[in-house]
């Protein structure tokens, strides 16, 4: 039966179509054969979620091999939900991307970029699904490893030295958190996270997983970009591909906060990470201060793109925020805007993808006058900032009230201060750009021959615009899933 | 347990210092690169060791033995070499890129090639 | 057709009325003809709804839920109905003046400027109907946001750093603290719906309701409450139909109206003044009543005179509603109808002299009523009205609110509603008084070929401004219904 082996299809689906694109070769081909494959994933993580919500959590034992030893795929609501995200985004995205690959990498080559958007997908979903602590490092590795490939694909030089920057800081990353999973192992002789959970917790508090825990925290803040250890982001973003961006943006950094909840819910309980090694309370600090630093940083670029990555890095700000609450509300609000902000920013940076496709540069300068001549790209744009800025009836207004409910509910009123205070920078740095394309006539060198961007890529980008209006309007999915999925991490059986 | 005591660990933890170092102090990316795979090897370093049984012995079967050490941590390993074997690769990979389009691997010349670039645009 | 399908009725009409202008944009006929009948059937509708109202009716529309207890839900209570009714109104002669405005300075970018309309007036029926302070809320930042490309009009660099002036106040102030004290609302009360007599008792005591007052108060950057008032005179760069309906009409009275729905129907009247903690609001309105009566006699541009006279004004509306009486807030309620028509009728000659003659300086206007008389008699007409002097409709909201002072034992107001209305009388009939009585400076009264060109503005300008003038009239002698429709908000 196909139905018993959808966690494997998951996986391996984009796995080994990553190879056959080279063996395609043509650049037609591979993006239709890629889009298929995506949306095939799409539908396999949409199956899963469902048969998650019908009958409960999913373990499939990865060719028969009976944990601790061999690996186990392990989907509950949580993984679920993120496959959901990560496989949508993805399928979408690559919809998006014939035009502006075929323009920034050129047709000929285009195979090399679906490739490694294949194995990216792949890995990234790995890390999601898995089941095994060391299963996920390896997954982290294969994403990371095709990450670099599609950031140094980007057309400006200097892609090639982001590139390096984040091959260095993610490696350094990856394997903090292997080590963390060593010392584990050694203490409970087990990688199993099911069973982690619960031997941990019989081994109790004693130094190695003291150290254990030190050492994946900082790695996987790294991954994640938490500030202040985010510098890889910025140009990374910057400087890739239009489509790569898009990507990365929407759901790399979303796969290690998920990475991050796994660790300190699941394996380390919530009772241990937050309650006796105050995690919560460190990265609460990290969490703001990334919402204060990013937004603020991000009014000063002239560099749209790189604006936007700030505005990432302050969101995955909002996101820590909400894990390190450790609270049903807060954990729901984190989650939810894991989700959100992957609609967010891949609304945003396709719709910089449309820009850069017809006026080959993303600066503030080159979007003067552009509503004019891009209407919709630029009604993308606008309607996209008005979800990362927090406007009710967008999917960034949910998320953003779980999290000011959760710090209601803990009295933490600073915290409501300065989500107001990063959301006022948001509209800042989103009416920057607003004015210039809708306010100010188009600058003296322009071109005048810009169209709109092909349909293409268009009507991805509209769908994505959409659901953010969508989801802000029927939170019922997105709100149940998530709460259900942290009253779950929490033991909240209520 | 007397001084050294588990000297295997202490070797782990140097190298680990160094090939951090190593990442962070040179100017010179292939350095770096040296540095990753200095530190990537102590965390080699690390499993193996965990994996070994007082008085094991190599975990493969044969007659008469009784004691193996620990097979798992060394597949592990394995799996962890082919990964840092691919991220040296790809590394190395843009070092050469890095060569062809800026004329250098230093990265303070880089540095300030970049910032030209950005003021010039 | 039922009173909930009438409201969404209310809603939908403008944002279709902005679709049709986007289609017909190339057809200026068409296009105009389209803004006309969409004002025309949105008052309709407004009128229908007025009998279910003045009947005790609360209708009530529940669009979505959103989020548990976060309701995208309009009722239509006697105030909203009021101010819809206003803005409705007020929108179609406003709609006849802008063509003859517009096509006479054969502005630019027409389409936008009338679709932009239309959707502030969606903004503002979305104020007037909303059922909750989130509504509100949303439709309070869509009135914001539809409004900065009519301020920005020109295109100018002064335009666009008024426009600045304008947005970062506005979406600063109703960001930073009026949604601060929205989530505050929230949380202590766990509702955010409009409910007779409050939602605060019983949840709150002490300094907290003054805090959760300034928040709500400052928030509202709309009501144009001192020191954050400087966006309204930043918004005079606007062609002048825009101001005169917007920024003497629908925006800031979107403001003051906000104001008046969380004094009455979120803190209670009753509750505000037996805690004590809201009686200091009363001396910043009476504050800004008269300092900015004072500035508004410094200045010598027509528009910047009246923009500082609106903020005067407002706070009169202000200063009713925290006076905590019955009759304050009844008089300031009914000051949001009288203070609109005087007004906009005082904008509307701003612009016809802007139109007929180019000047905008009041000192230029020397004998200009004597080339413009319709003109310079309807701006007479809309000063005694906004002076309060019988018999115009602004005699009445004066006189409710000085009630209101003496009933709550405050004289003091009382004097500075007298000293104000002397101010009033200072920085406005004398522009009527040069206009008729000053003799006409060269330009205008001479033979020279330049000054033969100016006369009366176009009929289109002209019939607008003498029908808001009569409209002043009337509301004198037809004060007593309004007052009927108000009555139930001092009752609590």
């Amino acid at each position: 039966m196909i139905s018993t082996h959808l966690p494997a299809l998951q996986i391996i689906l984009p796995l080994l179509a990553a190879p056959l694109c080279v063996i395609l070769r043509n650049g037609t081909l591979t993006y239709w054969f890629a889009v298929v494959v995506a949306w095939l994933a799409f539908a396999v993580s949409a199956l899963l979620l469902q048969e998650v919500n019908a009958i409960g959590v999913i373990a499939y034992k990865l060719g028969g091999w009976a944990p601790p030893w061999g690996i186990e795929y392990r989907i509950d609501l949580l993984n679920a939900y993120v496959l959901l995200i990560v496989s949508a985004i993805g399928a979408l995205t690559v919809s998006y991307a014939k035009p502006s690959v075929d323009q920034e990498i050129g047709g000929d080559r285009g195979y090399l970029f679906y490739t490694a958007f294949l194995l990216c997908l792949a890995g990234l979903l790995g890390v999601t699904i898995t089941g095994d602590a060391f299963n996920i490092f390896v997954f982290l590795e294969i994403s990371s490893l095709s990450s670099y490939a599609l950031i140094a694909m980007g057309r400006d030089r200097r892609a090639l030295i982001a590139s390096y920057r984040y091959l260095v800081f993610g490696t350094i990353g990856a394997t903090f958190f292997l080590i963390g999973v060593g010392l584990l192992y050694q203490m409970t002789g087990t990688l199993n996270i099911a069973d982690l959970g619960e031997r941990v917790a019989a081994v109790g508090p004693n130094r190695t997983i003291t150290v254990a825990f030190g050492f994946m925290a900082v790695g996987l803040a790294v991954k994640a970009a938490l500030f202040p250890v985010h510098a890889w982001l910025p140009n990374a973003y910057a400087y890739a591909p239009s489509v790569a961006t898009i990507f990365l943006a929407a759901t790399a950094t979303k796969v290690s906060i998920y990475v991050l909840i796994r660790t300190y819910f699941t394996i380390f309980h919530h009772d241990f990470s937050f309650g006796v090694m105050a995690l919560g309370d460190i990265f609460m600090v990290f969490a703001v201060l990334a919402m204060l630093a990013g937004s603020a940083i991000a009014i000063f670029q002239t560099d749209i793109k790189r604006m936007l990555a700030y505005s990432s890095v302050a969101q995955i700000g909002y996101m820590v925020l909400g894990v390190s609450m450790a609270t049903v509300l807060g954990l729901t609000g984190g989650m939810l805007h894991l989700f959100n902000h992957a609609l967010i920013k891949g609304a945003l940076f396709m719709a910089m993808g449309c820009v850069f496709y017809r006026t080959g540069s993303v600066s503030i300068e080159s979007m003067r006058g552009l509503a004019a001549r891009m209407p919709w790209t630029m009604a993308a744009f606008v309607a996209g900032g008005m979800s990362l800025i927090g406007v009710p009836l967008t999917v960034g207004f949910v998320s953003k009230w779980y999290l000011l409910l959760a710090a209601m509910e803990q009295n933490l009123w600073w915290i409501l201060v300065f989500l107001i205070i990063a959301s006022l920078m948001a509209i800042i740095y989103v009416w920057r750009v607003v004015e210039a394309a809708y306010f100010m006539p188009s600058s003296a060198g322009a071109p005048t021959d810009i169209q709109e961007a092909p349909m293409a890529m268009l009507v991805p980008m509209w769908v994505m615009v959409l659901a953010n209006f969508y989801f802000g309007i029927d939170t019922k999915l997105s709100v149940g899933v998530a709460t259900r999925a942290a009253k779950f991490l929490l033991g909240d059986a209520s | 347990m007397e001084w050294p005591g588990l000297y295997n660990y202490w070797i782990a933890i140097f190298l680990m210092v160094t090939g951090l170092y190593l990442v962070m102090a040179p100017q010179n990316l292939v350095k770096k690169i040296v540095g990753l795979n200095v530190f990537q090897a102590s965390v080699f370093v690390l499993y193996i060791t965990m994996g070994k049984v007082t008085g094991g012995t190599a975990p493969i079967i044969a007659e008469g033995i009784e004691v193996y050490s620990n097979p798992l941590p060394h597949v592990l390993i394995l799996t962890a070499i082919v990964v840092g074997v691919a991220t040296t690769a790809v590394g190395l990979a843009l070092v050469v890129r890095i060569n062809e389009s800026f004329g250098t691997i230093e990265e303070d010349e880089i540095r300030e090639l970049e910032e030209a670039q950005e003021d010039a645009s | 057709m039922s009173a909930p399908d009438l409201m969404l009725l209310a809603l939908v009409i403008p944002l279709i009325g902005a679709v049709t202008i986007v289609l017909f944009g190339k057809i200026p006929n068409l296009r105009e003809a389209a803004t006309l009948v969409t004002a025309v059937s949105l008052f309709a509708v407004a009128l229908n709804l007025l009998p279910v109202v003045a009947d005790g009716g609360r209708p009530d529309l529940n669009l979505i839920e959103v989020l548990p207890g976060l309701e995208l839900r309009f009722t239509l209570e006697p105030l909203g109905m009021l101010f819809a009714l206003i803005a409705s109104g007020l929108w179609i002669v406003n709609s006849i003046y802008s063509i003859g405005y517009m096509r006479a300075k054969k502005e630019s970018n027409q389409t936008r400027f009338y679709v932009c309309f239309a959707l502030a007036i969606f903004g503002a029926m979305g104020v007037a109907l909303a059922g909750n302070m989130f509504t509100l809320f949303i439709c309070y930042e869509v009135l914001t946001i539809t409004t900065y490309p009519l301020v920005t009009h020109a295109g100018t660099p002064e335009a666009m750093r008024s426009g600045r002036t304008y947005l970062g106040l506005l979406l600063g102030s109703s960001i930073g603290l009026q949604l601060a004290a929205i989530i505050g609302t929230w949380y202590l009360t766990g509702t955010l719906d409009f409910r007779d007599g409050g939602v605060f008792a019983g949840h709150v005591q002490g300094p907290v309701i003054g805090l959760l007052l300034f928040l709500y108060v400052y928030g509202i950057g709309k009501a144009a409450l001192m020191p954050i008032h400087r966006w309204l005179p930043a918004a005079m760069v606007a062609p002048t139909p825009v101001s005169a309906l917007l920024h003497a009409v629908a925006v800031v009275k979107a403001g003051v109206f906000t104001v008046l729905k969380v004094i009455v129907y979120l803190f209670g009247s009753d509750f505000l003044r037996e805690s004590g903690y809201g009686d200091w609001l009363a001396y910043i309105a009476g504050a800004t009543v008269l300092t900015a009566s004072l500035i508004a006699m410094t200045k010598d541009n027509l528009k910047a005179r009246l923009a500082y006279s609106t903020v005067s004004q407002l706070s009169y509306i202000i200063l009713g509603a925290a006076l905590f009486t019955p009759l304050g807030a009844i008089g300031g309620a009914m000051h949001i109808a009288m203070h609109a028509l005087g007004k906009i009728t005082l904008f509307f000659c701003a612009g016809a002299i802007y139109v007929a003659s180019g000047k905008t300086q009041i000192s230029d206007m020397h004998g200009i009523g004597r080339v413009m008389p319709f003109t310079l008699f309807a701006f007479f007409i809309g000063s005694l009205s906004v002076i309060g002097l019988p018999p115009m409709g602004g005699s009445w909201s004066k006189y409710f609110i000085a009630m209101g002072a003496l009933e709550s034992g405050q004289i003091v107001f009382v004097a500075v509603l007298m000293i104000s209305s002397l101010l009033n009388i200072a920085y406005l009939l004398p522009i009527v008084a040069r206009g008729f009585f000053s003799p006409p400076s060269d330009e205008i009264g001479s033979g020279n070929v330049a000054a033969t060109k100016i006369k009366e503005a176009p009929l289109l300008c002209v019939a607008p401004l003498c029908l808001t003038a009569f409209g002043c009239i009337v509301l004198f002698f037809y004060a007593d219904p309004l007052y009927r429709l108000l009555a139930p908000i001092g009752g609590g």
